[in-house]
């Protein structure tokens, strides 16, 4: 018998913003459904231990895309002339265009770091369509620790600064293999995509002065971070948890930047609970 | 500790293999302790201990003792586990050629975070 895993990549057409894309995604399981978004500059990979747990695909339908410019979802046509820059609005739209081109039904939405921000603005202007949003290493705002211009230009290689830039954002105690199996996600991005993606998380997405809006009880809010995450740290998390009243925030031990590819082992410790709960809640 | 980085980086051929375009002199502080690292291809050839007197060098990093200790931990607290981390919040400085340590990033820190091998030695002993 072939040792096969239960995750299954397809390609998806959807349109965003009135242009074709050719989308992958991977899913795995039946019942509520459940998005995952990669972290700035990799792809759906980071979540495939999460997506293998028979614990979670047993009442979850895990869902993962490669957004446009990343893994195997290629960027647009005319890609050649364009400088990638990813906004709060056309990352919203295609998260929201993902879920109308599936036919999901009230989804949940977990996004690391940079997914970890948008479900923020998801909760806040989509709240009524999503069963509950789930932020790790998510923030309203965070500091930046050093200047995207390193990440795109020809004297250093792109791959390898990616990579070695966020290496250090992972806990010690993480496993060898998770964690460089991580940093090749980052070795392997197109030029300039993670530092277009970080346009977003950086320039276009201060959204200090908006999350008090969100109303935790029409869609429920989750954060969780890891308590070795020097980019988006707890004290950011936890800021952002408190204007939103009702949300519940987590932080988490021996765990950075990438959670649930960094160490899911320790990782699912934390998020089973969660998706256990979201499970229970009666929809509305 | 940073005596001991020549044996640690020149013992270990990954290090070698990812440094092997660094040729440079690198100066690295600890607390009040000056050092100077010369490095042909990857390789450490010689530490020096200040005081030094307007010496040339590419990349000065800086942190205090108690910080460096902390970093050179098996397991360091959070916000000591990277340089970077350490820069975020105040504790280190990295300054100089900048280009050289982007261009070779993976090599200076696996340089940096050499003696972790001997608090592991030490915690497995």
């Amino acid at each position: 018998m072939p040792d096969l895993e239960p995750i299954i990549g397809r390609y998806l057409r959807m349109s965003v913003q009135g242009v074709p894309y050719r989308v992958y995604f991977e899913e795995a399981g039946s019942g509520i459904p459940l998005i995952c978004l990669h972290t700035a500059g990799s792809d759906t990979r980071q979540y495939r231990h999460l997506m293998a747990d028979g614990e979670i695909t047993r009442s979850y339908r895990v869902m993962a895309f490669d957004l446009p410019w990343h893994g195997k979802s290629n960027p647009p046509v005319g890609f050649q002339d364009q400088e990638y820059r990813l906004t709060t609005r056309l990352y919203t739209d295609t998260i929201m265009a993902f879920c109308r081109a599936m036919e999901l039904k009230k989804p949940v939405v977990m996004g690391c770091s940079m997914g970890g921000r948008i479900v923020l603005e998801l909760a806040l202007r989509h709240g009524d369509e999503l069963r509950a949003v789930i932020g790790l290493e998510g923030a309203d705002h965070q500091e930046p620790w050093y200047d995207t211009a390193w990440l795109h230009r020809p004297d250093v290689h792109g791959g390898e600064i990616c990579a070695a830039l966020v290496s250090g954002n992972m806990a010690p105690h993480s496993p060898d293999e998770p964690r460089w199996e991580t940093l090749w996600g980052y070795m392997q991005g197109g030029p300039g995509i993670f530092k277009g993606d970080l346009y977003f998380y950086r320039v276009d997405s201060d959204f200090r002065d908006r999350v008090a809006g969100i109303d935790a009880s029409r869609c429920p809010v989750y954060l969780l971070t890891g308590e070795y995450d020097f980019s988006c740290t707890p004290e950011d998390t936890l800021r952002t948890g408190k204007k939103i009243p009702g949300s519940k925030v987590m932080i988490m031990e021996r765990l950075g930047h990438f959670p649930m590819s960094e160490n899911p082992a320790q990782f699912r410790k934390y998020i089973l609970p969660v998706l256990g709960e979201i499970a229970g809640i009666k929809e509305k | 500790m940073i005596e001991k980085l020549p044996e640690l980086v020149n013992e270990n051929q990954a290090i070698l293999h990812r440094g092997r375009f660094v040729t440079a002199e690198i100066q690295v502080i600890v607390g009040k302790e000056d050092y100077r690292l010369r490095i042909e291809e990857g390789r450490i050839t010689g530490v020096e201990r200040g005081p030094f007197i307007m010496r040339p060098y590419s990349i000065t990093i800086r942190a205090p003792a108690e910080a460096w200790g902390k970093f050179w931990q098996v397991y360091p607290p959070p916000g000591y586990q990277d340089i970077f981390a350490m820069t975020k919040r105040g504790e280190a400085e990295v300054s100089g050629d900048l280009r050289l340590l982007m261009q070779n990033l993976r090599y200076f820190k696996d340089l940096l975070e050499a003696p972790r091998k001997l608090a592991r030695e030490e915690r497995n002993a």
